[in-house]
Formats: C-alpha cells, sequence, structure tokens
C-alpha cells in the first residue's frame, strides 16, 4: 500500500519549499493587504473622533474668555436716584437707558484721561465699543449696592462682540472693512487699550451663569438657564425612569407568566427603543401639550418625553443586572422561608443594584444629549428668566444645554459659533462625568458568580 | 397649595403609617410578634401604601385634567364674544397670559384682592400694571377678555384648593382605613405585596400605554390633516412648497428622496469602516490594540447628535463646499447631501461595527479551524467562511443602521439645508423627513392648518419606515442566530 502511494507522487518541481512561488506571494500579498484596509478603517474612525473634539474644542474653547474694558465713571446721584432715598425700590425705576448715557459719556472721558488719544474716532463710536448689556451690569450693580452713588468708581464693562472676536483673532482688520458693525479705527483703538491695560480677557465664569442674551449681545449670551432646565429634565428623569423602569423590569424577570401579553409587553419595549427620538416629540405635543394642556417649554414636559425615550434602555440594562443574578440566590432565600416578593426586595435586587445604577446613568447620559424631542416640545423659545425652585419650577419655562446648541447656531452672528461649540463642550464634560461615574460603579461593584 | 408641599404632606404622612401601624399592630399582641399574622413592618407597610398610592394618584390625574377642564370653561366665555378659528386661539393666549399677571400682581401686593374684583379693563389701566410685571399685551385689552381672565385666576385658585384639599382627603382616609383593619389575624403581608404587583404590573404596563399613545396621536392628526389635504396629492406629488396662506404643495416624495438619499451615502460611509474595523478588531489586532481601539470608537456612539450636527455646520460643510464642490462646480452651499452623509456614516460607524463584531464573534471557532487546516490564508477564510456565516447578521446590522439613518434629525437639520428638490447631485442642499417635521412643528403657523399637521402624517411615515426596518432586523439576527446556537 505504501509502495503504491509512493509511486502515485508527483516529481519534484524542482522548487525549494523556502523560496515563495507566484501564487504564494500573491495569496500573502492579498492578506496583507486585507489586514491593512482593517487597519484603515480602525484609524479612519478614531482620525473622525479626533477631529469632532478638536473641531469642537478649538471652536469653543475661546467661549471661556471674555473681554472686558475698564472704564472709569462718576455715578451721579441726580440722575440715578432721583428721589435721593437710597432705596433700591426706587432707584429701579430708573431704567437702563439712562445708565447707558452715562456710560457712553464717561467711556471716552475716562481714555483720555488714562492718557489714549481717541483722534479720528468718533465718540459714538466709541461707545458702540462696549456691549448693550453692560449699562444693565452696572445698573444691577448699583442696586446692589446702593452707597456707591456719588463716588467715582471703576467698572469692568463688557466689550462688545467684535472687539471680543478681534482680541480672540476672529475679527481681522480686513473683515472690520467690510462689516458695518465694526470699524478699523474701532479696533486700533482697542490695541491702544490693550497696551494701557485697559481692556483684558479674563476667565468667564458668566458663561456658565447668565441666562441666554438677545442676537445682538453674543457676547453677554450664558448658558445658566439652560443648564437648569437640563438638570431639572434628569431630574424628572431620575425620579421617573428609575422606578418605573425598575418595576417593570422586576415584574417581567421574576414575576411574569410565559403568555401572550407578557409577549406584547416585550415587544413593545424592544421597538421602543428603535422609535425615531423625534416620534416622541411628536407624542409629548400631541399628548402633554395639546391633549393635557401642559405648558409648553417646560421641563415637566421635557422631562416626561425623556422619560418615555429612556424606559426601554433601563428597562433593558436592569432586565441584564437581574438575570446575572444567581438562582441560587432565590432557591436560598425561597429555602429559609421568604415570599417571593421578599426574596426579590430583600435579595435579588440588592445584588443587581450596581448594575442597575449603571445602566441608569447611562440612559441619563442619552437622555441629557437629546435633541430633537425638545425642539417639538418649544424648549427652542427664548427664555431669559430662571425657573423657580422644584417642583413649581418644572412648570416654568426653561432651557436645555443640547437645545441651547441649536438655538445658538440658527443666529446670526459668527460669535454664536463659539457659543454653541463653547456649550457643547460643557455638555460633554457633563456626559463624561456621568460615564466615569458609571465606569467607576461597575469596576468598583462588579461581581463575578 | 404647591405641589410640593403636597407631596411632601403625603409622603411624611405615610411615614407616620408605617411606625403607628408597626407600633398598633404589636401592642394589639401586647408585643410579641409571633401572635401576628404577618411581620409587624409588613402592617407598617400596609398603611404606608394605602395613605401614599390612592393620594398620588389622584394628584396625577389631577394634575393632568385640570388644564383641560379650566381652559374649557374659559373658552366657553371668550366665545361668547363672537371669535372663532384662530382669533380665539389668540383671544386664549391673552386671557392665561393676564390672569397669570393679574396673579404676580397680586403677589407682588401692589394690588388688593378687593381692588382685583373691582378693576374693569376698560376704566383702570390694565395694560400699564400688567407690563410692570413683564406681561406685554399687544394691543388694549377688551372687557370680556378681562372678565375671562379673571374667571381663570378664580378658576385656578380653587382648583389648587380642592387639588389640595381632595389629595390631603384620600390620604387621611386611606390611613384611617388601613389604619383601623389593624388586628392580629390582618393578612398584611397578603394585602402589601398584593399592591405592590398591582404597582409592579402598571408600571410594565407604561410601555404599551406609550406605543399606543404614538400610535394614536399620529394616526388621528393624520386623519385630520387628510380631510383638510387630499391624501393623492401627499403620496403622489413631486413638489413640496408649502405656503402662509394656504394653497400649498405638500408631496412627500423630495423629502423621501433627501431622507433615503442622505441615508444611502451615510451607509456606504459608515457599512465598509465598521465591518472592516469589525473584521481587524475580532480576528487582527492584539489584546493591547483592542482594548483601545475599541473603546476610543465606542465614544462615537455616545457622543450626542447634537455635537455631530455643529460638526456638520461648521467644520465639514465648509470644508467639503471649499475643497470639493466649488473646484469641481458641483455646488456653492455648505450644506448638503454629502455634509450631512459623510457626517451620519461618521456617527453609525460605532454601531455597525458593535454589532458585526458580536455576529462574527458568534461564528462558531470550528469553521475557523477547518479552514485554516485546508491551508487558507485570515483574509481567505473570513472572506469566504466567516462573512458568508455571519451574511444574514451582518444584513441585520446594516438594516438596523439604516432605520437610525432614517430617523436621525439634528445632524441633517444643521448639515443638510432645508431646501426640497428631487436632484442626484449630492453637493446640493436637500431635506429629509426629519427636518420638515421640526420645521413644520416649530413654525408660527397655525396648529389646525395642514402646513402643521403634515408634520404628524410625516411622523406616521417616518413611524411605519423605521418600524417596519427594525422587525425586518430582528427577525433576520433572530433567525440567524439561531442557527449556530
Amino acid at each position: 500500500m505504501t509502495d503504491a502511494t509512493a509511486q502515485n507522487t508527483p516529481a519534484p518541481s524542482g522548487k525549494s519549499l523556502l523560496s515563495l512561488d507566484q501564487r504564494t506571494r500573491r495569496r500573502n500579498a492579498s492578506e496583507r493587504r486585507f489586514r491593512l484596509y482593517g487597519a484603515v478603517a480602525i484609524c479612519l474612525s478614531i482620525a473622525a473622533l479626533v477631529m469632532l473634539l478638536t473641531s469642537v474644542i478649538g471652536n469653543g474653547a475661546s467661549a471661556f474668555f471674555q473681554t472686558y474694558a475698564k472704564i472709569e465713571l462718576t455715578l451721579d446721584p441726580a440722575e440715578l436716584d432721583p428721589e435721593g432715598n437710597r432705596n433700591p425700590d426706587e432707584m429701579g425705576k430708573v431704567t437702563t437707558l439712562r445708565y447707558g448715557n452715562l456710560m457712553k459719556a464717561a467711556f471716552p472721558a475716562s481714555l483720555q484721561a488714562a492718557g489714549i488719544s481717541t483722534e479720528g474716532i468718533s465718540d459714538t463710536e466709541i461707545g458702540d465699543m462696549l456691549s448693550k448689556e453692560a449699562p444693565a451690569q452696572l445698573r444691577d450693580r448699583v442696586l446692589s449696592d446702593p452707597d456707591m452713588l456719588g463716588e467715582s468708581v471703576e467698572f469692568w464693562a463688557l466689550a462688545n462682540g467684535r472687539i471680543d472676536g478681534y482680541i480672540k483673532g476672529r475679527v481681522s482688520m480686513a473683515s472690520a472693512e467690510r462689516d458695518s458693525n465694526v470699524s478699523p479705527a474701532q479696533l486700533q483703538l482697542a490695541d491702544r487699550m490693550r497696551e494701557a491695560g485697559l481692556l483684558t480677557t479674563r476667565f468667564n465664569w458668566d458663561f456658565i451663569t447668565f441666562p441666554d442674551a438677545s442676537e445682538l449681545r453674543p457676547e453677554a449670551a450664558g448658558l445658566g438657564v439652560a443648564i437648569v432646565g437640563s438638570a431639572y429634565m434628569m431630574l424628572i428623569v431620575l425620579f421617573l425612569a428609575l422606578p418605573i423602569g425598575v418595576a417593570a423590569s422586576i415584574y417581567l424577570e421574576e414575576f411574569a407568566p410565559q403568555n401572550r401579553f407578557t409577549d406584547l409587553i416585550e415587544v413593545n419595549i424592544s421597538n421602543l427603543a428603535a422609535v425615531p427620538s423625534i416620534v416622541f416629540g411628536i407624542l409629548g405635543l400631541a399628548v402633554f401639550i395639546n391633549y393635557a394642556g401642559l405648558p409648553a417649554s417646560a421641563p415637566i414636559v421635557g422631562g416626561l418625553v425623556l422619560t418615555l425615550m429612556t424606559l426601554p434602555t433601563i428597562i433593558i440594562s436592569t432586565r441584564a443586572a437581574l438575570k446575572a443574578v444567581p438562582p441560587s440566590i432565590r432557591s436560598a432565600a425561597l429555602g429559609v422561608g421568604a415570599s417571593k416578593m421578599q426574596t426579590v426586595f430583600h435579595h435579588v435586587l440588592p445584588l443587581a443594584m450596581p448594575g442597575i445604577l449603571t445602566g441608569t446613568i447611562l440612559g441619563l447620559a442619552q437622555a441629557l444629549g437629546e435633541t430633537a424631542p425638545l425642539l417639538l416640545i418649544g424648549m427652542v423659545a427664548f427664555v431669559r428668566d430662571y425657573p423657580s425652585w422644584p417642583i413649581d419650577g418644572f412648570f416654568d419655562p426653561a432651557s436645555a444645554l443640547p437645545v441651547q446648541v441649536y438655538n445658538f447656531t440658527t443666529r446670526g452672528d459668527p460669535a454664536f459659533v463659539e457659543r454653541a461649540s463653547g456649550a457643547i463642550i460643557v455638555l460633554l464634560v457633563f456626559l463624561l462625568c456621568m460615564n466615569l461615574l458609571a465606569i467607576y460603579l461597575r469596576r468598583k461593584f462588579e461581581r463575578r458568580w | 397649595m404647591s405641589i410640593g408641599l403636597i407631596l411632601l404632606f403625603v409622603v411624611g404622612l405615610g411615614v407616620i403609617g408605617f411606625y403607628l401601624g408597626r407600633r398598633r399592630a404589636l401592642t394589639s399582641v401586647s408585643g410579641d410578634p409571633r401572635k401576628l399574622h404577618s411581620l409587624p413592618s409588613q402592617y407598617g407597610q400596609s398603611v404606608f401604601l394605602f395613605t401614599v398610592v390612592p393620594a398620588l394618584l389622584l394628584l396625577a390625574v389631577w394634575l393632568l385634567a385640570e388644564p383641560r377642564v379650566i381652559d374649557s370653561r374659559v373658552r366657553g366665555v371668550v366665545e361668547a364674544t363672537g371669535a372663532t378659528g384662530s382669533e380665539l386661539d389668540l383671544k386664549m393666549a391673552d386671557v392665561t397670559r393676564i390672569s397669570e399677571g393679574l396673579d404676580a400682581l397680586v403677589q407682588r401686593s401692589t394690588l388688593t384682592e378687593d381692588q382685583l374684583t373691582q378693576m374693569r379693563a376698560d376704566m383702570a389701566d390694565v395694560r400699564g400694571r400688567l407690563a410692570d410685571v413683564g406681561v406685554a399685551l399687544g394691543s388694549a385689552v377688551e372687557p370680556a377678555v378681562f372678565q375671562a381672565a379673571k374667571q381663570r385666576r378664580a378658576l385656578v385658585q380653587t382648583s389648587s384648593l380642592l387639588k389640595g384639599a381632595g389629595v390631603a382627603l384620600f390620604a387621611i382616609a386611606g390611613f384611617a382605613f388601613a389604619i383601623s383593619r389593624i388586628n392580629p389575624t390582618f393578612r398584611a403581608r397578603n394585602v402589601s405585596e398584593g399592591v405592590v404587583m398591582a404597582l409592579l404590573i402598571g408600571s410594565s404596563l407604561v410601555a404599551i400605554l406609550t406605543t399606543v399613545g404614538i400610535v394614536l396621536s399620529l394616526v388621528f392628526e393624520t386623519a385630520s390633516f387628510f380631510r383638510m389635504y387630499p391624501a393623492k396629492d401627499f403620496f403622489l406629488s413631486l413638489t413640496w412648497n408649502p405656503q402662509f396662506r394656504g394653497g400649498s404643495d405638500l408631496g412627500i416624495w423630495p423629502l423621501l428622496w433627501g431622507t433615503l438619499y442622505v441615508s444611502f451615502i451615510a451607509l456606504l460611509v459608515a457599512v465598509p469602516i465598521g465591518l472592516l474595523a469589525a473584521i481587524y478588531l475580532a480576528e487582527y489586532a492584539s489584546k493591547r490594540v483592542r482594548s483601545v481601539a475599541k473603546p476610543a470608537i465606542e465614544i462615537l456612539a455616545g457622543i450626542p447628535t447634537i455635537v455631530y450636527g455643529l460638526f456638520a455646520l461648521i467644520t465639514v460643510g465648509p470644508a467639503l463646499r471649499d475643497y470639493f464642490a466649488q473646484p469641481l462646480g458641483l455646488g456653492s452651499s455648505s450644506s448638503s447631501v454629502m455634509t450631512a452623509g459623510l457626517v451620519m456614516g461618521i456617527m453609525l460607524i460605532p454601531f455597525v461595527s458593535s454589532l458585526s463584531d458580536d455576529i462574527i464573534n458568534s461564528v462558531p471557532q470550528a469553521m475557523r479551524d477547518g479552514s485554516y487546516g485546508l491551508g487558507a490564508t485570515k483574509s481567505e477564510s473570513i472572506k469566504q467562511v466567516i462573512l458568508p456565516a455571519a451574511l444574514p447578521g451582518v444584513v441585520g446590522a446594516v438594516l438596523l443602521a439604516a432605520s437610525r439613518a432614517i430617523g436621525e434629525t439634528m445632524i441633517v437639520v444643521l448639515g443638510a439645508g432645508a431646501a426640497a428638490k428631487l436632484s442626484l447631485n449630492p453637493f446640493e442642499a436637500m431635506t429629509t423627513i426629519t427636518v420638515k417635521i421640526v420645521s413644520q412643528l416649530t413654525g408660527d403657523t397655525e396648529f389646525a392648518s395642514p402646513e402643521t399637521l403634515v408634520a404628524f402624517a410625516l411622523g406616521l411615515t417616518l413611524f411605519v419606515f423605521t418600524l417596519g426596518l427594525n422587525v425586518l432586523a430582528l427577525y433576520i439576527v433572530r433567525k440567524y442566530r439561531e442557527q449556530y446556537e
């Protein structure tokens, strides 16, 4: 037998096994090529991530800094407190306009006093270098401390968005010539002021704490109301979605009999997880606002819509966490006489809690970044007043962080691009913190059975 | 009475009930818990549940019904002035604002209740006083509207009082009932577990209610849209041109075309990159590369879509315009199908790659070993054995990604543009179904007009499309999984 096979072996081709033939080389090359494609795909995705983050951070980091101009002015009591009682209620009747006039008069004078030449530029133009929001800020400061009246004070006023843009490099002399809102002469004056230390850029806490501002004053626009609104909605989602989601999961995982009704619920949950978020917005508009008559652009409606949206996520992760608890725990509890309910609430649920919390935090993170449904329920409205404290504050108009980003992008002034990117940085920081917390919880409490 | 206060009262009473119930159960057997049917804390629990649950249910129902009831009562008064349609809606909005303004005035104590009852729109300077509290009114206040506003304010106050009283009454009644039932033979465990069970079942019904709510709201509003606008034109017309003053063309085809075109480009980007990345991670990557690359790609999935939208608007759009569209003479718009498709593709990469990763990993090792044993190289095994085996799963993943792409909103709102066009040029701005849902529902048009209601018809189309794709994808994936398990 062995002889027969030996005779059938083809004659050696004369090629060495150590040198590759044409075909093997081709196959090896195609192997290398395929491997390269995979590596390129990975690199492309990571490059996309890096580009995305650098674009947002590069555009938005400057939103956290703002330019201020120094003004020395005397607060004339006759103008600002005509009654002369230093009573903030009476002084509140003096409008911002009067403060603005005072400021416009004082600004050129204080420049000249500091020895800066204002030649070739009119007083109106100099006044326009300040933000339209600056008089309101001066007014707030005076009302909070009426004793300032009559004294000569130093006031750092917000500079106009264009001047701010020039300091940050967004506006140039060339673009100023084509721009009706700013002139090269103003920019040159800004240069002189900066050299004299009358114009500086400082860290801008106001960006995080101030409410939104109108289209004409991007330099004063902040995220305060949006952050409060988002926080309120997250509270509502947490207090509604967590208990409802956990209760539904417990029922489906531990108690539900295998029947059609249970199947119906399960199919529903997996379908809801895949419904586009904008459809939930339509639901919110039709049911909560039009049918139930809840106020539009209130955190309560946004919170309810986001709750319905995050419920599937929370239910799916909670069920996975409950499933991961080994059956021996249940048998042991039942064996020492616990009722089924006691088994679940005293033993299974506490052991599943880390997994449930991780899933909930991830669901909240998803809800925090959601924009489309909130647009439909009127959260795009321009809101300047802070909502009051919960629970009544849930019914007051508010904005939300991602919607505020969208709002900024719809406005004409290029300075709002910087604000939108800055708002995204704030949003991403919140998301990062939530994800880190989830990872920490998972690492710290995760148990392998 | 504020809702927070009511909640505090109800929950506080419940907690007191818990301790009282437990104590009463213990004292009824003179401190010997062995003589009780259930554990002492279960008696407390039953009191807590009976106090809190009915009261909170009443509060929820009241909150949902209150605005509607008040609105319909006040509407009657305004309707008596002969206003109809949009005029009626405007007047109703005025009523709401005036009544809230009056409330603010009373709270700031610039107006006493007596003054308010005597106040009349044609005598006192209503507009000026309301402007003080930040309620700006366009025109002078009509007496009827002012009367309605006063009535609304009175109704809101009565309702608020009744709400507080009713909820408190429910809580106290439940409390008293539960306390009175406590005796050593009372089966507290069965009762409280029964209530908890009902709550669990109720919670799991929320999912069904949500689906029912979505379907009903879409179907009802779509039906009223089709009563105003012929369904034939909606499904067959090739132009989309909404007008403020009626006579709009609301054909769905330009929107559907834009949606499918953007999704197609997105899949063209996401499927090859995602699939190759998944193959590389599953078959080639060393442990170290995997531990870095996999989370990095998954970060892409955690980034909110508004961030992608802004990326499209400020970076990708202008770059595509300056380096491709304008030099090639294909267009001069920075928002285009290409912009939106490209960025959406990036968003979908992690989606495709993590689904494919799972599927490739679930192909049995024996098939790989068999292929290697026959002398195939790694790439040959992947292309000729693993991928064909994983194909149904990969198709399912692609379908799920497609449904994601069709329903995506923010990227197309910021990246694709608003012009409804049927064009083949990918560098032109086009629009999608989701963009138009947003623009029609956030616009200033009257709610009961075809221009607004069309958004619901578009929403229904979107819902049906994505649901169909999902059901199909899940069916394919499930069928495939059974093959190897």
